[in-house]
């Protein structure tokens, strides 16, 4: 018997094969809708009939699923599986149950709802309702969106942008790919809502060159949508392989044409932004929450979610060596045991879980002994780590943190824009210094020796000097660089020789 | 510009008048030299010495700015490489799923007629080590599956 079967079109699933399970189904004379990923990426491709999932699907099993003898791939009603059910999905509502590029889709769940009524009740009452939800940017930095769409409102100048930072370079990070090939009107829709409230009439999406599904949907949506938000307009514009661009101010300076170079703040983009004009500068996340925000009681009910000053809901990447990698949208306040043990169910290896990342390249390692600290901006900075944009990535024991710890200055120095000394050249001596430790320490070189050196130190340098070096020069970089780029790099190279003095070869030298 | 309007034409139209029609297609937006630039790669497959001239010269800007900005990103090349390109992505989640180990074996079966490019993610965290070969994204490699990727590119 013929029937319907869904499957998603998300670049993980065609990744893990999708195209061919596609294919394999249409021989047999099924009908395959192509719909967003539901986020339970250790089952991809996932074909769903009915409501019910099988996964992970390979061409051949395909005859076995449409005769109904698949049992070991069955995973029954995915909406009720343990991965879905414990989320508190809001950004992520739609995914795996909509047609990315289906305006009937959209508008069937909800969708355009936030958008109208933002436009019936003004722009005074929506910048409230945005700071009373109290919805922070969701790129790194926390910044409370409302304030910053308040400043672009009240700024004088000629035009004014929305800016969505769509260039997820952080390893370890999937959400914004996900929420733009899976339900790109919801970003456009946050966009438009956006630009209603600050006056805006140009946005732009800075996407990475690395999601080429995404620039493709995005591209699609936008054509489709025009009408909907006219008379605001949005255009992609697309990366060019620089990580650093995923700094607000390097952003800005790409989408002027210039080389993607940090600018000093003040002046704040929301004064002095894209061409000098008061610009929105939010992440994917931030703006693709709005229209739920803006939606009938939907501030109030997102102020409720989450812990402190962290309100609402978080969509967290679990990736790395993690048994369920997936994407788990939920309130602020989860523990990392939670996240990695129980809902990632622990390393894909079966090793023991060594170490975690959380938020990107520049987060921190935490240790499982810390692992009870709660998904919460300020919890994380107290505890020198950041959230950053919500990836977790986990590593088992084989892990060498010395060896992660000169990645991390070895990423700095090639992603490095150049325009600030204790980045450009910090990452570079920090990679030094660290394989100094590695090696044992530093013994003098053959200039240092010379009889008539006499203000250098002939001896050689012990470890612990070799340590307070590198200690040091994370200090520089953490108050000198101009942005979070060189000023992040050593959360986590500091974490990593902190918990892992052993890795470093430090048994012995005392650690703080 | 498609591959069937080029090979309609008898002769391929001279490099500088691509970069004129592309440059002509761009004007009017914003800050264009990025599109441009994209354009520019895509089509002549690096951007050289003279086609920076060209692009400064028609959107009034020095060389200096136009190689400035060519040479900060990772996408432009300043010499066409005709060779086939596979991006492997080595960044802490595919190391965390076992990249650094097959990256030896990936160089040995690329030899000197395959490029490796290192990318720093493709957004398939969990379900790692990834490749990108044009458009097309690979997941779950293992040190087999990866290197027939890269004799096969």
């Amino acid at each position: 018997m013929n029937g319907i079967v869904r499957i998603s079109a998300d670049a993980a699933a065609r990744a893990c094969g999708a195209e061919q399970v596609v294919r394999a189904f249409e021989a047999l004379g099924w009908t395959v809708e192509r719909v967003s990923g539901w986020g339970m990426q250790w089952l991809e491709p996932l074909a769903e009939i009915n409501g019910v999932g099988w996964g992970p699907v390979t061409a051949g099993r395909v005859a076995d699923i449409a005769g109904g003898s698949a049992d070991d791939l069955c995973i029954g009603p995915v909406a009720a599986h343990p991965f879905i059910a414990g989320q508190q999905r809001l950004t992520f509502a739609r995914a795996g149950r909509t047609r990315p590029l289906s305006m009937e889709d959209y508008a069937a769940t909800g969708g355009w709802a936030g958008l109208q009524r933002a436009r019936s009740i003004g722009s005074a009452l929506v910048l409230d309702e945005v700071i009373k939800s109290g919805l922070r940017g969701r790129g790194g930095a926390g910044f409370p969106a409302g304030i910053k769409w308040q400043t672009v409102a009240s700024a004088a100048g000629p035009r004014k942008y929305i800016v969505c930072n769509a260039d997820e370079g952080d390893s370890g990070t999937f959400a914004d790919r996900m929420l733009m090939e899976g339900d790109p009107f919801a970003l456009i829709e946050g966009m438009a809502i956006a630009a209603g409230a600050v006056g805006a009439q140009q946005g732009y999406i800075y996407l990475r060159s690395e999601y080429p599904d995404a620039i493709a949907v995005m591209r699609a949506a936008i054509d489709l949508a025009a009408q909907r938000i006219a008379p605001f307009r949005i255009e992609v514009r697309v990366g060019a392989g620089a990580y650093v661009c995923g700094e607000e101010t390097s952003l800005l300076s790409s989408l002027e044409g210039k080389r993607g170079e940090v600018r000093a703040k003040p002046p704040l983009p929301a004064l002095e932004g894209l061409f000098g004009c008061p610009t929105v500068v939010n992440n994917v996340l931030t703006l693709a929450a709005v229209p739920h925000i803006l939606s009938e009681g939907g501030a109030a009910m997102y102020a409720d979610l989450g812990m402190g000053r962290s309100r609402g809901t978080m969509p967290i990447q679990i990736a790395g060596n993690v048994k369920y990698g997936g994407l788990h949208e939920t309130a602020f306040g989860v523990t990392l045991r939670e996240l990695v043990h129980e809902i990632g169910g622990g390393t894909a290896s079966g090793r023991a879980v060594k170490a975690v990342q959380v938020g990107g390249p520049l987060g921190a390692y935490i240790h499982p002994g810390d692992f009870d600290i709660p998904f919460d901006y300020e919890a994380y900075a107290a505890a020198d780590a950041l959230i950053g944009h919500g990836g977790i990535v986990v590593f088992d024991d084989t892990a060498d943190m010395a060896a992660l710890a000169r990645f991390a200055m070895q990423f700095c120095a090639a992603e490095s824009c150049g325009k600030c000394t204790p980045c450009r050249i910090g990452s570079v001596r920090g990679m030094e210094i660290i394989e100094r430790i590695v090696n044992g320490g530093r013994k003098a070189d053959a200039v240092e020796v010379l009889p008539q050196m006499h203000n250098v130190r002939a001896a050689a340098r012990g470890l612990e000097e070799q340590v307070a070096l590198l200690e040091d020069l994370c200090e520089t970089m953490k108050f000198g660089s101009l942005c979070a780029l060189g000023g992040f790099t050593p959360y986590p190279v500091l974490s990593a020789l902190r918990h892992w003095p052993e890795d470093f070869g430090l048994v012995q030298a005392a650690m703080a | 510009m498609d591959l069937r309007s080029r090979k309609g034409r008898f002769t391929l139209p001279d490099a500088m008048d691509r970069i004129d029609a592309i440059v002509a297609r761009h004007a009017d937006r914003e800050g264009p030299l990025l599109p441009i630039l994209h354009d520019v790669q895509a089509q002549l497959g690096a951007i050289d010495a003279q086609a920076e001239t060209r692009i400064a010269h028609l959107l009034n800007l020095t060389r200096a700015e136009v190689h400035g900005v060519a040479s900060f990103y990772h996408d432009f090349k300043a010499q066409a490489d005709p060779r086939p390109v596979i991006q492997v992505c080595r960044a802490e989640a595919c190391q965390a799923r076992g990249i650094e180990a097959m990256m030896p074996a990936v160089t040995h079966a690329a030899g000197a007629r395959v490029r490796v490019e290192t990318v720093y993610c493709l957004g398939l965290c969990s379900v790692g080590p990834n490749a990108r070969i044009g458009d097309e994204l690979y997941a779950r490699l293992d040190e087999d599956a990866l290197t027939k990727l890269v004799t096969g590119a």
